[in-house]
C-alpha cells in the first residue's frame, strides 16, 4: 500500500532532526493560524498563489529564497561547529551519516533553492519592466515554473522528517548514488526535488529568452537593452542550452536506480566518468547562470549610484556573450584528475583561465564607471564594492585551480571549498543582496531600512573573510572536503576560526531580518512615491512602486541607452509626467490569474514523494492529477480579460496625484 | 493566453488594434525554443549511447541484434506520417477543419503503427533475455531509442486531444497554434529518428 513507506522512516531517534521538525511545526502552525485568524486565505489565494503577474512571482521567488538561505545556513553552521570540535579523535555530536546529509543539503540547497530563486525571482521583478513590456511571452508557464520550482522545495525539506537525504555530495556522483552503494530513498529525494524543479527552471529559461527577444518595447534594439536585461539573455540561453543535459542525466541515474539499468555502474559495461562528464557539462554553465545576472545587477547600481552612464557598455555586452560561450567548454576542469591526458587537460585548464580576460574586462568597467563618479555609498552600493574585491581574490584561486598540475595537489581539498564560496558569496550573494535592496523599493513601495542594510553587509564581509580565509591555509596543510572527524589536532585553531566567521555570518543574516522588520515598521517614512527611489536611468523606474499589474498604461518608446535618464536630463533632472487627464487609454488586454499552476504543483510533490517511496498508485494519481489539471486549462476558454481604459485612467491618476502631493 | 502583453511589436506596428491580433508567432517562437532544449536531451542520450555502446559485457552487440529491415518499414511509417501531418496542415490554412481531423486521424495511424512496431521489438528483445538490465550497452539503445519513442508517444496524445478540440472548437486563436507547434514537434520526431536510424541501427550493423 505505501511501498517502502513506514513509521520506521521518521527518524525519532535523532534528536537534533527532531527539535529542528517541531520548530518547523510550530513557526509552519503560527503562519498558517495567523492567516487563518485574519481570514487571508482568499487573498492569497486570488493575489499570489494563482498570479502570473511576473512582480508578484518574483517576490514569492525571492521569499523562498530567503526562507530556504535560513535551511542552508543552518546546515553550515552546523558544519563548521561539528570541524571545529571533532579533531584528535573527538567525535563531534554529528555522526557520519548525519554529517553526510548535512553537507548535501547544504550544497543543493544553496545552489538549487537559494542561489537560483534570488536570480530567478529578480529576473521575474525587473526584465519586463526594463523592456517595456506588459508581462512575460507566457505568463500561465511563469507561473507553473514557480509551482514546479515549490515542489522541489517541498521535497527537500520533506526529507528531513520523512526518511532521509542524500549522503553523495550536492551532485551525486555515481557510482555512489546508485543503488548498490546508496540503497536508501536520500538520492531519490535528490533525483525528484531536482527533477521537478529543473523543468521548471527550463521553463523559465524558454519563456525569458521569448520575452527578452519579443517583446522589447519601440526602439528597444539589443544594444539599447540595459546590462541586466543583457546579463539575463545569456543566462537564460545557458538555461536552455544546459538544463536540458541536468535533466537527462538524472534521468539516467534514475533508470539505474529504479529498472537496473548500467549506465554509470562499476560492472555490466556502465561508465561512471560519464555521469561525471554529464553533471558538469551542465554544472560548469549553471555557475555562470547564477553569477551573470549578479553582474547585471551591479553595472545597475554603479551606474546608477555613480550617476554615470556605464563605462564600455559594448564590451561589458561583449564580455557577457563570451562568459555565455567559454562556459560550456571548462567542464573538465572539474576533474582533471580522472586522467583524461595531458593534452586535454591543457586545452581544458587554458579555456578556463581564458575565462579571466572577459571577467577581467568588466571589473575595469565598474572601476572607470565609478572613476571620477559621484560615487553614494548606499548599502547596494558596498555590496558592490565587497564583490570587486572578494571576486577579484575568488578568481584568482581559479586561475589557480585551472593549472591541472596545481589541480592534481588541490583536488578536492578545502582549497576548492575556499574558492568556490569566495565566488558564490561574493559574487552571487552579494549580488543578490545588492539586488534586494536596489530593487525592494521597486517590488514593495518603500526603501529598506540603510543602517541594518549596511551593518548586514560589514557583517557577511568580515564573516566571510573570516570563515573562508582559514580553509584557503588548512588546504595547504593537507585537509580535504566533507570531513566529519579529523586527526590532526593542529587543525583546530584555524576550524575555531572560521567557525567564528561563520558566527559572523550569521549577524549578517539577522541584520537583514531585521533590516526587513524595521522597514515594514518604518514603512510611511521609507516611502517611494515617485516610482524612482534612486534616480535611476532605465525604464522600470519609469513607473509606479509598486507598477501597477499592467506595468506601462502605453508602451514606452526609446531612442536611447538609459533613455529614462535622458529624458529626465532634458527637464532639469526631474520626471516628465504628464496629466493623465489628458491623455486617452485603451483597453489593457491581460491575461486571468491560472489555478492550473498551483494544482499542477502540488500534484507533483504527490508525484514525486510517491515515487520516492516507490508507491505506485500514487504515482499514478499525481500524474493524473498532473494532467486532468493541465486539460481544465488547455479546454478552458476563460484565460484572458481586458482592463477597461477608464480603470487604467483611475490608477494612472492615483499615481499623477501622488507624485504631485509630495512635490 | 492571447494577451497584448505578448504582442508589441505588432501592437506597435498596427497603431493599435488590439483586438484582432495573432499571437501564434510568439508561441511558433517559443516552442522552437523549446525544441532546441529537447534536442540537447536527445544530445545527452546520443553522447552516453557513443561512450558505452562498446560496453556490452559479454552480451550481445549491435551485430546481434539489428534488423535493419524491421527497422525500415518502422522508419517509413514515421516519414509516411510527417508527410500526412504536413497535409493537415495545408488543409488547415485553407479552413477545412473536417479535412484537417482526418488528415490528423490518419497520421495518428501511421504514429500508433510506428509505436507499436518499437513496443514490439523492445518486449521481443527483453523476451531474449537482452533487456535493459543485460549491459550498458543496451541501457543505452533502450534509453535512446525509448526517450524518443516516449516523446512519439506524447505526440499521439497531443495530436488525439487535437482531433478532439477542433472537433468541439473548430480553427480558432487557440487551435490553430496547437496544430502548428506539434507539427513542429512532429517533424523534429522524424529528424531526431533519422539520426537514430543512421547511427545505432545503420552504423550497428555496418
Amino acid at each position: 500500500m505505501f511501498g517502502k513507506l513506514t513509521l520506521d522512516a521518521i527518524p525519532y531517534h535523532e534528536p537534533i532532526i527532531m527539535v529542528t521538525v517541531a520548530i518547523i511545526a510550530i513557526v509552519g502552525a503560527g503562519v498558517v493560524g495567523w492567516i487563518t485568524l485574519n481570514k487571508k486565505w482568499g487573498y492569497l489565494w486570488r493575489e499570489w498563489i494563482t498570479s502570473i503577474d511576473h512582480k508578484k512571482l518574483g517576490i514569492m521567488y525571492f521569499l523562498v529564497a530567503l526562507v530556504m538561505l535560513i535551511r542552508g545556513f543552518a546546515d553550515a553552521i552546523m558544519m563548521r561547529t561539528q570541524q571545529a570540535i571533532a579533531a584528535g579523535g573527538a567525535e563531534g555530536y554529528l555522526p557520519p551519516e548525519h554529517y553526510d546529509q548535512i553537507f548535501t543539503a547544504h550544497g543543493v540547497i544553496m545552489i538549487f533553492f537559494v542561489a537560483m530563486p534570488m536570480v530567478i525571482g529578480l529576473m521575474n521583478l525587473v526584465v519586463p519592466l526594463q523592456i517595456g513590456a506588459r508581462d512575460v511571452a507566457f505568463p500561465f508557464m511563469n507561473n507553473l515554473s514557480f509551482w514546479l520550482f515549490a515542489a522541489g522545495v517541498v521535497l527537500v525539506n520533506v526529507s528531513l522528517f520523512v526518511g532521509e537525504f542524500a549522503k553523495t555530495g550536492w551532485l551525486a556522483y555515481a557510482p555512489l548514488s546508485g543503488a548498490k552503494y546508496s540503497p536508501g530513498v536520500g538520492v531519490d529525494y535528490w533525483i525528484w526535488a531536482l527533477q521537478i524543479s529543473g523543468i521548471g527552471t527550463t521553463l523559465t529559461g524558454i519563456n525569458f529568452f521569448v520575452t527578452i527577444m519579443k517583446m522589447r518595447t519601440k526602439g528597444m534594439t539589443l544594444f539599447r537593452m540595459p546590462i541586466f536585461t543583457w546579463t539575463c539573455l545569456v543566462t537564460n540561453v545557458l538555461i536552455i542550452a544546459a538544463f536540458p543535459i541536468l535533466t537527462a542525466t538524472i534521468a539516467l541515474l534514475t533508470l539505474d536506480r529504479y529498472f537496473d539499468f548500467h549506465f554509470f555502474t562499476n560492472d555490466m559495461g556502465g561508465n561512471l566518468m560519464m555521469y561525471v562528464n554529464l553533471i558538469w557539462a551542465w554544472g560548469h554553465p549553471e555557475v555562470y547562470i547564477l553569477i551573470l545576472p549578479a553582474f547585471g545587477v551591479f553595472s545597475e547600481v554603479i551606474s546608477t549610484f555613480a550617476k554615470k552612464p556605464l563605462f564600455g557598455y559594448n564590451t561589458m555586452v561583449w564580455a557577457t556573450l563570451a562568459i555565455g560561450v567559454l562556459s560550456f567548454i571548462v567542464w573538465l576542469h572539474h576533474f582533471f584528475t580522472m586522467g583524461a591526458g595531458a593534452n586535454v587537460n591543457a586545452f581544458f585548464g587554458i579555456m578556463t583561465m581564458i575565462i579571466a580576460i572577459p571577467t577581467g574586462v568588466k571589473i575595469f568597467n565598474w572601476l572607470f564607471t565609478m572613476y571620477r563618479g559621484r560615487l553614494e555609498f548606499t548599502s547596494p552600493v558596498l555590496w558592490t564594492l565587497g564583490f570587486i574585491i572578494t571576486f577579484t581574490i575568488g578568481g584568482m584561486t581559479g586561475v589557480m585551480l585551472a593549472v591541472p598540475a596545481a589541480d592534481f595537489v588541490l583536488h578536492n581539498s578545502l582549497f576548492v571549498i575556499a574558492h568556490f564560496h569566495n565566488v558564490i558569496i561574493g559574487g552571487v550573494v552579494f549580488g543578490m543582496m545588492a539586488g534586494y535592496t536596489f530593487y525592494f523599493p521597486k517590488a514593495i513601495g518603500f526603501k529598506l531600512n540603510e543602517k541594518w542594510g549596511k551593518r548586514s553587509f560589514w557583517f557577511w564581509i568580515v564573516g566571510f573573510y573570516t570563515a573562508f580565509m582559514p580553509l584557503y591555509i588548512l588546504s595547504f596543510d593537507g585537509a580535504v572536503r566533507r570531513m566529519q572527524s579529523y586527526a590532526n589536532t593542529e587543525w583546530q585553531p584555524l576550524m575555531i576560526v572560521a567557525w567564528f566567521g561563520a558566527v559572523l555570518i550569521l549577524c549578517g543574516i539577522a541584520s537583514t531580518a531585521i533590516q526587513l522588520f524595521v522597514s515594514i515598521r518604518d514603512r510611511k517614512q521609507n516611502q517611494d512615491v515617485t516610482g524612482d527611489a534612486w534616480n535611476g536611468r532605465t525604464l522600470e523606474w519609469a513607473v509606479a512602486s509598486p507598477p501597477p499589474y499592467y506595468n506601462f498604461a502605453h508602451l514606452p518608446e526609446i531612442h536611447a541607452i538609459d533613455n529614462y535618464w535622458a529624458d529626465k536630463q532634458k527637464n532639469q533632472g526631474k520626471a516628465q509626467l504628464a496629466d493623465p487627464e489628458t491623455i486617452k487609454y485603451n483597453d489593457i488586454h491581460m491575461p486571468h490569474n491560472t489555478n492550473a499552476g498551483p494544482i499542477m504543483g502540488v500534484f507533483s510533490i504527490v508525484f514525486g514523494f510517491a515515487l520516492v517511496w516507490h508507491i505506485w498508485w500514487m504515482v499514478g494519481l499525481g500524474a493524473i492529477g498532473m494532467f486532468a489539471a493541465f486539460m481544465a486549462r488547455i479546454f478552458s476558454e476563460n484565460t484572458d480579460y481586458h482592463i477597461p481604459a477608464e480603470e487604467v485612467k483611475q490608477m494612472e491618476i492615483e499615481h499623477y496625484n501622488r507624485v504631485k502631493m509630495q512635490a | 493566453m492571447a494577451t497584448d502583453t505578448m504582442t508589441n511589436q505588432h501592437v506597435a506596428a498596427h497603431g493599435g488594434h488590439e483586438e484582432h491580433h495573432d499571437t501564434t508567432g510568439l508561441k511558433m517562437y517559443g516552442f522552437w525554443i523549446y525544441l532546441m532544449s529537447d534536442l540537447i536531451i536527445f544530445g545527452s542520450l546520443f553522447a552516453t549511447y557513443a561512450v558505452i555502446h562498446n560496453g556490452t559485457a559479454g552480451g550481445p552487440t549491435s551485430k546481434d541484434l539489428f534488423e535493419l529491415d524491421f527497422v525500415l518499414v518502422e522508419t517509413f511509417l514515421l516519414l509516411f506520417s510527417s508527410f500526412t501531418y504536413g497535409m493537415a496542415v495545408l488543409a488547415m490554412h485553407k479552413e477545412r477543419v473536417k479535412q484537417v481531423m482526418g488528415w490528423l486521424i490518419v497520421t495518428f495511424l501511421f504514429g500508433a503503427g510506428f509505436v507499436g512496431m518499437e513496443i514490439y521489438e523492445f518486449h521481443h528483445l527483453i523476451e531474449e533475455g537482452f533487456g535493459p538490465d543485460r549491459s550498458g550497452f543496451l541501457s543505452s539503445f533502450f534509453a535512446l531509442v525509448g526517450t524518443h519513442g516516449l516523446h512519439v508517444s506524447f505526440g499521439l496524445l497531443w495530436m488525439a486531444i487535437m482531433i478532439i478540440q477542433l472537433g468541439l472548437k473548430g480553427i480558432t486563436d487557440k487551435t490553430k497554434p496547437r496544430v502548428l507547434c506539434l507539427s513542429l514537434f512532429w517533424h523534429f520526431l522524424d529528424i531526431v529518428w533519422i539520426c537514430v536510424f543512421t547511427f545505432v541501427y545503420l552504423m550497428g550493423v555496418l
